[in-house]
């Protein structure tokens, strides 16, 4: 079985982004950028499927930039064997990812994807399920456990208040969350290796996709800031302002 | 323009969430029909029916629908979705889990976590955990939204809308429902708690947690949450992560004890009303966010704010 893997290049979770003065978006030029914490975890549980001979293939797919190309060959040291990397310039919707992922999933037949819940640049928290449904495929969502057996794909997922356990007639989809796993790091050696493995380059025009926006962006803006509080002296003192303002007692 | 609202609930009660929902679909404009899905959930959809501003409530009632499953429930809303303007859910991980489902099928981009409604097309949503705010026009025909419940008021009862039945469509029949594991912890869920505090690494273990921590949270009524640092060291469980990676939190009062202020952290708890800082570090990050800052030694300050609570609390 061949598992597809989607990664995102996205701004370090370590970075304080800002937003441009202008307000037409956040300030992406000579900022760090990384795989989407979430994909690390997509990438790590289909190595340990692969590992645990489960499945024969990863191809780690990214749609974004060329440097997207950068964030595959992390994929790729970490234990993925190939890429795709469909090239596009600018924001790409969900949407708009999950046709070219749909137009991937066609071409290569895998047997699993697993992506991450979320891109922790937009939130969106779509792509998963936007392609699950465009593939008429199941989906197991914010999954902190994963049991491959032969078609049958059990996911216990993180539901508000608790877990649910869902069986899956695969194929299927799967998004992660941060219980799943904790992803490795790649070594040097297999960071030597990766780049000696293959990375396919494709267009959204090859897929014949439209990634024109849905969305018109009106403005970016930072969040109404907080003003500077007050130092109280004494757990006694914090338990008066605290009823002043009304949050206890 | 009519909007069509999917109730959060457990077949048993209505979830404040969707009184929540409610006040965001009532911004845009129209009317709200309610759709109360499920298996045995009359009750849900007699109470969805009391609400302020809801025109008619649409009762799914069919085995399929018992668990929320994405693949039945998405399928129920598209042969629901024609006479719609907008089809709009709470952010929950219900929400979260159909909507985009139901977007894809019906060729849409979904707006996730509304935070506020500029108009029928408009919205403002975070982006970057919150550090940024964006607005955005949707030049979709359908609009379908998913509404950050913290951070708008819930819509209370005062009508009598009919309840009609709806006929459940046709179960894709690819995901099964196998089990639940339901916290049972007499704490509120991180996610809808009014009061939240949570601890850093300075915790230094898990039983720290139990003896400093909850007690103070149990007085409070409060979740109990946790850093990132916290959950890396094993000092906590990650789903008590508070976070960039972990909840989203934004509690009428957030205690952070023992948290420097990563960003990651700030990202996750910077919305709540009122935040209160302990830390020894005078210099910690944390203590430009906090409203009340208190420099102190967390093993001598808690077990002081329990002493404190429990005069008021009788």
């Amino acid at each position: 079985m061949k598992i597809l893997v989607p990664v995102k290049r996205v701004v370090d979770k370590d970075i304080k982004i800002r937003v441009k003065a202008d307000s037409s978006g956040v300030e992406l030029a000579n900022v760090k950028m990384s795989m989407n914490p979430f994909d690390e975890i997509a990438v790590e549980e289909a190595i340990r499927l692969k590992e645990a001979n489960k499945a024969t293939e990863i191809i780690a797919v990214s749609i974004g930039p060329q440097q997207a190309a950068e964030t595959i060959r992390t994929a790729l040291a970490m234990g993925a064997d190939r890429g795709i990397l469909v090239k596009v310039d600018g924001p790409v919707e969900p949407l708009a990812v999950a046709k070219i992922l749909k137009a991937v999933v066609d071409a290569e037949k895998p047997g699993l994807v697993i992506m991450g819940k979320q891109a922790i640049d937009d939130d969106c928290n779509q792509t998963g399920q936007m392609l699950a449904a465009l593939t008429g495929w199941p989906q197991g969502t914010f999954a902190s456990k994963l049991v491959v057996d032969g078609e049958t794909i059990q996911v216990t997922r993180e539901v508000d208040g608790g877990l649910q356990t869902v069986k899956l007639k695969g194929p299927a989809i799967v998004t992660t969350d941060l219980r799943l796993n904790e992803p490795r790091y790649a070594s040097l050696p297999n960071i030597m290796k990766a780049k000696k493995k293959p990375i396919e380059e494709k267009t959204p025009e090859a897929y014949g996709v439209d990634v024109k926006p849905r969305l018109e962006v009106v403005k970016t803006v930072e969040p109404p800031g907080r003003k500077s509080g007050v130092k109280v002296g004494s757990s006694a003192e914090l338990v008066g302002k605290l009823k002043d303002a009304g949050v206890i007692g | 323009m009519t909007a069509l609202l999917v109730a959060e609930h457990d077949n048993k009660s209505l979830k404040d969430s969707t009184n929540k929902a409610l006040t965001a679909a009532k911004a845009l404009g129209g009317d709200v029909h309610v759709l109360v899905a499920g298996a045995g959930c009359k009750a849900v959809a007699d109470a969805a029916a009391k609400l302020d501003g809801v025109k008619k409530v649409l009762l799914a009632d069919a085995p399929a629908y018992q668990h929320a499953l994405a693949e039945p429930l998405a399928a129920l809303i598209v042969s629901l979705a024609g006479p719609y303007d907008a089809i709009v859910a709470p952010a929950t991980t219900n929400g979260k889990n159909v909507m985009p489902r139901v977007a894809a099928l019906l060729d849409v981009m979904q707006v996730s976590e509304v935070s506020k409604v500029i108009g029928p097309d408009t919205f403002e949503r975070p982006i970057y955990a919150g550090n940024a705010v964006l607005t955005v026009k949707s030049k979709d025909a359908k609009k379908i939204l998913t509404i950050r419940t913290s951070t708008f008021q819930p819509t209370g009862e005062g009508g009598s809308a009919p309840v009609e039945a709806a006929a459940a469509a046709a179960d894709p029949g690819i995901s099964f429902f196998v089990g639940e594991e339901l916290s049972k912890s007499d704490r509120p869920e991180l996610t809808s708690a009014k009061i939240i505090i949570s601890g850093g690494r300075a915790m230094q273990s898990r039983d720290n947690f139990t003896k400093y921590i909850e007690p103070v949270a149990d007085r409070l009524g409060a979740a109990v949450g946790a850093s990132r640092a916290a959950v890396d060291a094993g000092y906590a469980p990650n789903d008590w992560q508070v976070g960039q990676t972990g909840k989203v939190v934004a509690p009428e009062l957030y205690i952070a004890v023992g948290i420097s202020g990563a960003i990651q952290h700030l990202a996750g708890m910077k919305d709540s009303k009122v935040i209160v800082a302990i830390n020894k570090d005078e210099e910690a990050p944390i203590f430009q966010v906090a409203d009340f800052g208190l420099v102190a030694d967390l093993y001598q300050a808690l077990p002081e704010l329990e002493a404190e609570l429990a005069k008021i609390k009788r």
